[in-house]
């Protein structure tokens, strides 16, 4: 028996989600940490080459890209893990969905206050030192800087739409912490060393021409290209251009995949839910 | 005419190797204040989250007000059911008020009734502080509050009385009572049987997932046949004249505790018994009757499928 979708409850979850991130400082203490972190990079991310000052925008975001890598998904797992497994565990799941709402509509109502939470810090912390680094900054370095905090936005709903799954799959909240820091280490630490070390072992052995492709089985990979194929001396940097062909460097390919692994994973944790 | 607000029939629900709730058939009438009482573990709280929806059953069909639960029809009844579970989780970093509001905009009710039910259930002092400082009692009281809203017509009470004193639990079945009289049902289990014995108009008695008994606590005191208890003062020294008058009365039991004596006998002998006893007016200082509570006949039906 079908139920149509109630946008309403949706958005009393969603709402409750928000402000309750808003309430206990989350927002804030992410927003604090991204901003101070955009700064001292902004300052000191050219320190290894010897000199310290802002250089312009291209190696701040690729220094920010490094940064963003790391602590954007690990703020969405963090966020998201507990999100069902939580309230299931507390006892306060049964209570919730006794009242006249969908598994679904909790579930998404879960995901767009906890996305809006983190939407709003990644905003807030980034757009605080885009306007502290203004004075700095063209029209060009402006639109780079705001589709690297757009392109930032989705790599953590990205994560979060994993971490939602994880809370909907996991039996306890232990459990569910452990998957998604597992997931963390996988996609942050783990995926680009697997993929270097297929490349050397493989020696020219077999074809590689699908190998760009694998890239695009990780959000992490796909937020670097992203922000690090329009800048040419950037690209050479990371060494981009001899791996990834340009055809499938299109931004919206790109942002095509991040949406990708936004839905499909949020479509497992639905199916798993009901 | 009383219609059915519950109906189960045969609903079954099984765990693995587990059957929870063994087919099961139960109707409850509109109105009707219906207790479920049996064992931890007799399946009470599983026929609860059936019935609620919670719970897919296995087999069976539940209908409530008339809809299957589940779908969009089930829905709209949500909107006038009030749950409180036994396990009662609420959030601690919300005031008693924001959980009310928050409910309310759930449930679609006013938003304007939180606070004159807080104040209903005395918690208007604490309705702005966290929950997090509430006392069980208190988050009971706020649990009994949520599931008010929306001015119900059907509850659902899991262990609705957990954590609270004797005047919270006299002021619960008081609005209990009220909202009885306006024609609302509801559905409780509590373990404590002494304290629903005399509020609930029928029961159920549940034992490892079926209901081995279901009818009011007087109609099941007679299929029972429980005797009545005696209990009687006699001035001291007159236990020889009692035991002479009940020699005539061999299927009566007495105990003896000082001048406090209890006789036991069928409850078919009732009548020949208080005459036996008039007949010693001038030795018995005091009787009184006790009729078998329901926990005797909670105990009676344990030992009969014992």
């Amino acid at each position: 028996m079908r139920t149509h979708i109630e946008f309403k409850q949706i958005g009393v979850i969603a709402s409750k989600e928000f402000w309750d991130r808003i309430r206990n400082r989350w927002v804030l203490a992410v927003a604090v940490i991204f901003t101070v972190f955009a700064l001292v990079i902004a300052y000191f991310g050219a320190a290894q080459q010897g000199t310290v000052g802002f250089r312009g925008m291209d190696v701040t975001i690729a220094s920010l890209v490094s940064l963003v890598i790391y602590l954007v998904p690990l703020i969405a797992l963090i966020l998201g893990y507990d999100a069902i497994v939580g309230e299931r565990e507390r006892g306060s799941l049964e209570l919730l969905l006794s009242m006249p709402i969908t598994h679904f509509e909790l579930l998404m109502g879960k995901f767009v206050g906890l996305a809006g939470a983190l939407a709003f810090s990644t905003l807030a912390g980034f757009g605080l030192a885009g306007v502290l680094l203004s004075y700095q900054l063209g029209p060009t370095a402006l639109y780079h800087y705001v589709g690297f905090m757009l392109s930032a936005i989705l790599l953590g709903m990205a994560f979060l739409s994993i971490a939602v799954m994880v809370s909907v799959m996991a039996s306890d909240r232990m459990r569910a912490s452990g998957m998604a820091i597992g997931l963390w280490f996988f996609y942050v630490l783990v995926y680009d060393l697997l993929l270097l070390g297929i490349l050397v072992l493989s020696q020219k052995r077999f074809s590689l021409s699908f190998f760009p492709v694998l890239l695009y089985l990780n959000p992490a990979d796909i937020f670097r290209i992203l922000n690090v194929f329009g800048f040419e001396e950037v690209r050479k940097l990371y060494g981009l251009a001899t791996v990834l062909p340009a055809t499938l460097a299109s931004p919206w390919l790109l942002g095509s995949a991040m949406v990708m692994w936004i839905v499909a994973p949020l479509g497992i944790a639905v199916w798993r839910f009901k | 005419m009383a219609y059915n607000v519950i109906e189960v029939r045969g609903a079954v629900k099984h765990f693995g190797e587990t059957h929870a709730v063994d087919g099961v058939d139960l109707t409850v009438q509109a109105g009707e204040l219906f207790g479920l009482i049996g064992h931890n573990g007799a399946g009470k709280t599983t026929l609860f989250k059936m019935m609620l929806g919670l719970l897919p059953v296995t087999r069976g069909e539940i209908h409530i007000d008339g809809q299957p639960v589940r779908g969009e029809a089930f829905r709209q009844v949500r909107r006038s059911i009030g749950y409180l579970p036994e396990s009662l989780a609420l959030y601690d970093n919300l005031s008693g008020l924001e959980i009310m509001l928050f409910f309310a905009k759930l449930k679609d009710a006013d938003p304007r009734s939180c606070l004159p039910l807080l104040g209903k259930l005395g918690l208007a002092n604490a309705a702005r502080r966290r929950v997090r400082g509430y006392s069980k009692g208190m988050r009971q009281r706020l649990g009994f509050a949520q599931a008010l809203l929306g001015s119900p017509r059907l509850l659902f009470l899991d262990e609705p009385t957990n954590g609270l004193d004797p005047q919270g639990i006299r002021e619960f079945y008081q609005i209990l009572r009220e909202l009885r009289e306006q024609g609302v049902t509801a559905i409780l289990s509590s373990h404590i049987l002494a304290e629903i014995q005399l509020r609930v108009d029928r029961l159920a008695l549940m034992r490892t997932g079926k209901i081995q008994a279901l009818g009011t606590v007087h109609s099941l005191r007679e299929e029972l046949n429980l005797p009545l208890d005696f209990q009687l003062t006699l001035q001291p020294g007159a236990e020889e004249a009692l035991r002479q008058a009940l020699a005539n009365q061999p299927a009566a039991s007495v105990q003896f505790n000082g001048t406090m004596v209890h006789v036991r006998c069928p409850r078919e002998r009732k009548m020949t018994m208080l005459n036996v006893l008039a007949a010693l007016d001038n030795v018995v200082l005091d009787l009184h009757i006790k009729e078998p509570s329901l926990e005797d006949v909670f105990l009676g039906y344990s030992d009969a499928t014992a």
